[in-house]
């Protein structure tokens, strides 16, 4: 029997249960069914606010948690900094306080600072939803990779999981590390030395700087975007040479001689950490992770309303 | 908890079943656009008896569906333990059927009010009727069975508990009594 959801903010899965991430892929499989119907809407958020609240650029994570918030019939808000008081030097806090005064009831933010989710959560009442901290975590897009690689290969216990390109600055990197270590997968992380920090062995995994050896006993390839607007130091490599010593191409597919499955949480660069031919071909489930996405931030809108509403019940003395 | 009464055995759980089976074919006048659907959990397992009595009848196996109203509720944050949400599947189109949704107990009818809302929500269906094994009053909402296995006049501070075979291990409706 799975247990049940008491958080008020989901803002990483380093500090969940294995029971808990169970819970939220359950509740996604369930949801996933409304974006099949004719009326992809249920009421079961109707009446309550969700503010989108983005420091930082992003279209598909955020157009994905106002689509999931929509079909749960919340009220969507979206706030882009760029055009906000936080151009007039307002603070995190006194943002996410006037947010809370409006009386909405989930902010779901992206930061450029890691831990930013967990300060706010902290100073505030209402739910908190990590949409991406800095370095640190990107929640929701591990448990839509882990959805994925469920429903397409079954289980998540016993799989050889690969993740390859830019670990260091990585919060999909570390997110999909803490879920699948805690779900039983045995997880590799491939890059160039320069991309791996230090240390990552005591997450768990294991390191390999040969992509065609650390694909050979993969069930599954996360092929991470490089971000080549977060480093421009000398340190990253050439792009030409990336896809050619780590790109994942259809003859490195080829020599593999079995299936692999091909994620990538996007946007792509076509011909740098990937080509087109694997991105569009049979292996690749990039696509399907979008539409999981909106499956999987349903369930974890849904989990941290109910989560909160029970807090805000255990305090009320009888 | 105290088991007060028992109100239906193995017996006479399924005569009450195979009596709805014949009422509904003789209300829906056969199986033609005739629809099943169970409201999770019990009432699914219901729905797939009622389906088999139907077939004993008529020859027919009419479609079985599954009705998951957990997002429908009215009383999400307020009930304990929290209610995991399940799957709906209902794999044929509803449109200009007849449906008759399934459930174990009618009791407030606000479980059927949700299934009402999640129905308007996957299609326009011809008909909707309600088939319930037990009846036991205390209606907060304007609703009543088509189809009832048994009327029981219940307290408040009792339940009634449908055992079925598929989850219970045997077929059984007794009155619990709660301790205050």
């Amino acid at each position: 029997m799975p247990l049940t959801w008491d958080r008020k903010d989901l803002l990483g899965l380093e500090n969940l249960s294995r029971e808990e991430i169970e819970l939220i892929l359950l509740t996604a499989e369930s949801f996933k069914e409304v974006s099949t119907r004719d009326i992809k809407k249920v009421p079961a958020l109707r009446g309550k606010t969700v503010v989108n609240l983005f420091y930082e650029p992003s279209t598909r994570t955020r157009v994905s948690f106002e689509v999931a918030a929509k079909r749960l019939s919340a009220d969507v808000i979206n706030i882009a900094t760029e055009t906000s008081s936080v151009k007039k030097g307002e603070t995190l806090i006194d943002t996410g306080k006037n947010i809370q005064a409006l009386r909405a009831d989930i902010i779901v933010m992206r930061h450029n600072y890691s831990g930013a989710a967990a300060m706010l959560a902290r100073a505030l009442e209402i739910s908190v939803v990590n949409a991406g901290d800095g370095w640190h975590e990107h929640p929701t897009q591990a448990l839509l990779d882990i959805f994925t690689l469920k429903e397409k290969l079954g289980r998540i216990e016993g799989l050889n999981v690969t993740i390859v390109g830019d670990i260091a600055h990585s919060r999909v990197a570390r997110s999909n590390i803490w879920g699948l270590t805690k779900l039983g997968a045995k997880v590799t992380v491939c890059a160039p030395a320069i991309l791996i920090p230090v240390a990552i062995e005591q997450m768990g995994v294991s390191v390999s700087h040969d992509i065609d050896g650390a694909l050979k006993n993969a069930d599954a390839v996360n092929v991470l975007r490089m971000q080549f607007e977060r480093d421009e130091s000398e340190a990253f490599p050439a792009q030409l040479e990336y896809f050619k010593n780590f790109g994942i191409t259809k003859d490195r597919l080829e020599k593999l001689k079995k299936n692999i499955m091909v994620m990538h949480p996007g946007p792509l660069n076509r011909g740098i950490e990937i080509s087109s031919e694997v991105a569009d071909g049979a292996n690749s489930v990039i696509l399907e992770q979008v539409t999981n996405g909106i499956a999987v931030r349903m369930a974890v809108l849904f989990l941290v309303a109910q989560g909160r509403d029970k807090n805000k019940k255990d305090e009320t003395p009888n | 908890m105290r088991e007060k009464a028992k109100i239906l055995d193995k017996d006479t759980l399924n005569r009450a079943l195979m009596r709805i089976a014949h009422e509904i074919l003789e209300k829906n006048k056969g199986t033609k656009d005739l629809c099943l659907v169970g409201i999770r959990n019990r009432g699914v397992y219901l729905a797939k008896r009622l389906a088999d009595c139907i077939e004993k009848i008529e020859n027919e196996r009419v479609a079985v569906g599954i009705l998951d109203i957990t997002l429908y509720r009215d009383d999400l944050t307020l009930i304990a333990p929290q209610p995991v949400v399940h799957k709906t599947e209902i794999d044929f189109d509803i449109t200009d059927k007849n449906i008759v949704l399934v459930d174990d107990v009618l009791y407030t009818g606000r479980t059927v009010r949700a299934a009402l809302d999640a129905f308007m929500d996957l299609g326009r269906p011809k008909s909707i009727q309600l088939a319930v094994l037990i009846d036991r009053g205390h209606r907060e909402l304007p609703v009543r069975a088509d189809y009832a296995g048994k009327n029981i006049p219940t307290a408040k501070n009792e339940t009634v508990e449908v055992r079925l075979t598929e989850v219970d291990g045997q077929d059984e409706v007794v009155i619990v009594e709660k301790d205050n």
